[in-house]
C-alpha cells in the first residue's frame, strides 16, 4: 500500500471513530472534555511538526494559543465584529506575529531558540495579565459568545464536538500530507543536518519559517474555536504551563508522529479527568514523561510500539 | 526624578540583580563543561530558600545552619540529577537535553509542592531589618549581605578556576572536552562536579535572598528565567559576564519598574533578552566569535 493510501484510510478510520465516539460517550462532560481534548490535538500536532519533523523547539506555543482566543474574544465581544471576521482576524493575527517572530528567533538554535520563545511566550501572558482594560487582567474575560457560522448557531456541545472533530481531522489529512511532500522531506533533511540541507540547496531559512507560522496557524486555530467554546479566556490557560504541557503530549505521543501526537495530547487531556487525585501529582508525572521519555523513549510511546512491533515481526519472518 | 529614588532603585536593583547573576552563575559552569544550559537552575534557587526554612521549623536549627544543611542538600539534589538524567543519555541530541532538564525542573517544583505546599515563606533578616540611610535611600542590612555574599561567591570561584586542580581540569573541559580526556582528566567526574558547583551556587543565591523576597514552590521559573537571560546579557559561557549582566538586568528592571510600570516589570527583563538573542547572541562581553551559537 502507498503511503497516500494509508494516509487516507487512517484518516477515513480516525473520522469514523470520532463520529461514533458521542454515541457510545452519553455524558455532556464527556463530550466536552473530547472537544478540549481535541482542540489540544490541533496545537500538539503543529508543535510536533515543528519540534519532531524540523527539530525546532517552541515554548512559546501556549501565546500563540491564547492570542488567536484573545483577539476574536475581544473583537467579537467588545468591538461587536461577525464572528466569521474574528475567526479569521484571529488566525491572521496569530500567524502574522509568528512570521515577525520567526525571522529574528528561527537564525537561533537549540537552547537560544527556546530561550527566545519561552521570552515572546512570556511577555504575551504578562500582557494578558496587565493590560486589564482590553483582557480583563488576571480574572478573565468574559461573555465571549457562542459559535455562530453563517447564521448556524453552535448551540449545544454535540454541534461543536462534530466541529472541531471535523477540523482535526481536516488538519490530521493537511499534515499528513505534508510530510509526504517535498516540504516534509526538507523538513527532515534540515533535522538531520543543516548543514548537509543548506548545501543540497534547500532553503532553510525559509522551510524553518514556514513550518513555525504553519504550527502557530494551528495552535490558532485551535485558540479561536476554544475562545467560542468556552466563551470565556483567561491568561492562566495560556502561560508557561501550558506551553510545557503541549511538549509534554508531544514527547509522550512521539516525535515525528501526526497520529502520535493526537494520541498523546487525547490521552493527557482525558487522564485529569478520570484520576481525582491525580491533581497534586500531575505536574509530577508531567516531570517523569518528559525526563524517562526522552531518555529512554526518544520518539514516544508511539514509536517504541512501532520498534517493537517491527522488532516482533523481523524476528517471526525467517520462520516462515 | 529625584537622586534619592534614583539611587533607592539602583540600590534594590543591585541587590536581585545579584541574584540573577548569581543563578547566571550556575547555568555558565554547567554550560561551560557540559555544554548543556540547565533549565533546572532556577529550582536549585528555589531549593536554596525553601529548604532553609524547613530546615528551620522542622528541624528547629538556627539560620546559619539551617542555610549550609539546605546547600548541602541542594548540591545532592544537583549530584542525583546529572547522575540519573544527564549522564546515562549518550549523544543525545540539544532539544532532547532541554527537554530533560525541563523535566527535572517540573519533577523538583513538583515534589516541593507535594512537600511544602503552595504557599509563601519567609526566612529572617540576617542581621535584623533596622534600614541604613544613604543619601536618602533606605538600605536594609539583608542588602550588604547579598551583596557582599555574591562577592565573595565570585571571588571564591575566580580562585577556584585559577589554582585548583579540579577548577583547571573544568576549565579545560570547557575549551575541548576530547583534548581534556585525552590528558588524562576525568571528564565525567568534571561534569558532575560542575552540575554540583550549580547547585551550591544558586541554593547560596536563594538562600541569601529568601529573606527579601520571601520564597515558595515556584519561585525558580522566572528566576531561572532570568538568570538565563543575564547570561545571554554578559555573553553565555563567561562567568563573570554572568554575573555582571545579572547586575545591570537588575538595575534596568528596577528603573523600568519605577520609572515605566510596575507591572510590566518582568517584561522588561525578556524584552531586553529577546533583543539581544536578535541582534547580538553572543552578549555584551562575549567574543564577536559565533562558535558556540
Amino acid at each position: 500500500m502507498t503511503t497516500g493510501k494509508k494516509n487516507t484510510l487512517g484518516v477515513a478510520m480516525f473520522a469514523a471513530l470520532a463520529a461514533a465516539l458521542p454515541f457510545l460517550l452519553t455524558n455532556d462532560y464527556y463530550v466536552s472534555t473530547l472537544i478540549l481534548a481535541f482542540l489540544n490535538a490541533i496545537i500538539v500536532i503543529g508543535l510536533n511538526l515543528l519540534l519532531g519533523y524540523a527539530g525546532q523547539i517552541s515554548l512559546g506555543h501556549g501565546a500563540f494559543y491564547g492570542l488567536a482566543a484573545y483577539t476574536t474574544a475581544i473583537l467579537t465581544t467588545t468591538y461587536g465584529w461577525p464572528m466569521e471576521a474574528g475567526l479569521v482576524a484571529g488566525v491572521l493575527l496569530t500567524v502574522v506575529t509568528a512570521y515577525l517572530i520567526g525571522i529574528p528567533t528561527l537564525k537561533l538554535s537549540g537552547h537560544y531558540l527556546a530561550m527566545a520563545t519561552l521570552g515572546f511566550g512570556l511577555i504575551v501572558y504578562i500582557v494578558f495579565n496587565e493590560s486589564i482594560e482590553l483582557t480583563g487582567g488576571p480574572s478573565g474575560f468574559v461573555g465571549v459568545p457562542r459559535l455562530e457560522l453563517f447564521g448556524f448557531a453552535f448551540e449545544s456541545d454535540l454541534s461543536y464536538y462534530f466541529l472541531v472533530a471535523g477540523v482535526l481531522t481536516l488538519i490530521v489529512l493537511l499534515s499528513l500530507n505534508l510530510i509526504d511532500s517535498r516540504i516534509g522531506r526538507a523538513m527532515r533533511a534540515i533535522h538531520t543536518s543543516e548543514k548537509a540541507a543548506e548545501v543540497s540547496g534547500i532553503d532553510i531559512a525559509a522551510y524553518k519559517r514556514f513550518i513555525f507560522v504553519l504550527s502557530a496557524g494551528y495552535a490558532g486555530v485551535a485558540g479561536v474555536l476554544y475562545a467560542h467554546y468556552l466563551s470565556f479566556v483567561a491568561p492562566s490557560s495560556f502561560g508557561f504551563h501550558f506551553s510545557v504541557t503541549l511538549i509534554v503530549m508531544v514527547v509522550l505521543g512521539g516525535m515525528a508522529n501526526v497520529w502520535g501526537a493526537v494520541a498523546g495530547a487525547i490521552f493527557l487531556s482525558v487522564l485529569p479527568e478520570f484520576l481525582r487525585a491525580f491533581e497534586d501529582i500531575e505536574t509530577l508525572l508531567y516531570g517523569g514523561i518528559l525526563v524517562l521519555g526522552m531518555m529512554y523513549l526518544p520518539d514516544g510511546i508511539a514509536g517504541g510500539i512501532t520498534r517493537l512491533f517491527k522488532a516482533a515481526m523481523a524476528r517471526r519472518v525467517p520462520h516462515e | 526624578m529625584d537622586l534619592a529614588s534614583i539611587l533607592q532603585y539602583l540600590v534594590s536593583g543591585l541587590t536581585v540583580g545579584s541574584t540573577y547573576g548569581l543563578t547566571a552563575l550556575g547555568f555558565t559552569i554547567i554550560f561551560n563543561t557540559t555544554g548543556v544550559i540547565n533549565f533546572a537552575q532556577g529550582e536549585f534557587v528555589m531549593l536554596g530558600g525553601m529548604l532553609s526554612v524547613f530546615f528551620m521549623k522542622a528541624l528547629g536549627l538556627a539560620l546559619v545552619p539551617a542555610i549550609v544543611l539546605a546547600v548541602m542538600v541542594s548540591v545532592a539534589v544537583g549530584a542525583v540529577f546529572e547522575r540519573f538524567t544527564i549522564r546515562p543519555v549518550k549523544n543525545a541530541s540539544v532539544i532532547q537535553l532541554i527537554i530533560i532538564t525541563i523535566g527535572v525542573s517540573i519533577l523538583i517544583r513538583g515534589l516541593a509542592m507535594l512537600a511544602w505546599g503552595k504557599d509563601t515563606f519567609a526566612l529572617p533578616h540576617f542581621s535584623g531589618m533596622q534600614p541604613i540611610h544613604i543619601g536618602g535611600a533606605a538600605m536594609l542590612p539583608q542588602t550588604i549581605w547579598v551583596l557582599a555574599i555574591t562577592l565573595a561567591m565570585l571571588a571564591g570561584l575566580k580562585l577556584f578556576f585559577s589554582s585548583t586542580i579540579y577548577g583547571k581540569g573544568m576549565l579545560a573541559c570547557s575549551y575541548d572536552v576530547k583534548a581534556a580526556f585525552l590528558v588524562g582528566i576525568d571528564v565525567r567526574r568534571m561534569v558532575l562536579l560542575s552540575f554540583m558547583i550549580s547547585a551550591l551556587v544558586g541554593a547560596v543565591g536563594g538562600a541569601i535572598l529568601a529573606p527579601l523576597t520571601l520564597t515558595s514552590y515556584d519561585v525558580g521559573i522566572l528566576l531561572g528565567l532570568k538568570g538565563f537571560a543575564a547570561c545571554i546579557t554578559g555573553g553565555l559561557g563567561n562567568p563573570f559576564g554572568a554575573a555582571a549582566g545579572g547586575l545591570i538586568l537588575g538595575v534596568l528592571e528596577s528603573f523600568g519598574a519605577g520609572f515605566i510600570s510596575s507591572a510590566y516589570k518582568d517584561a522588561f527583563t525578556f524584552i531586553i533578552l529577546l533583543l539581544l538573542l536578535f541582534v547580538k547572541p553572543s552578549g555584551l562581553f562575549g567574543q564577536a566569535s559565533s562558535d558556540r551559537v
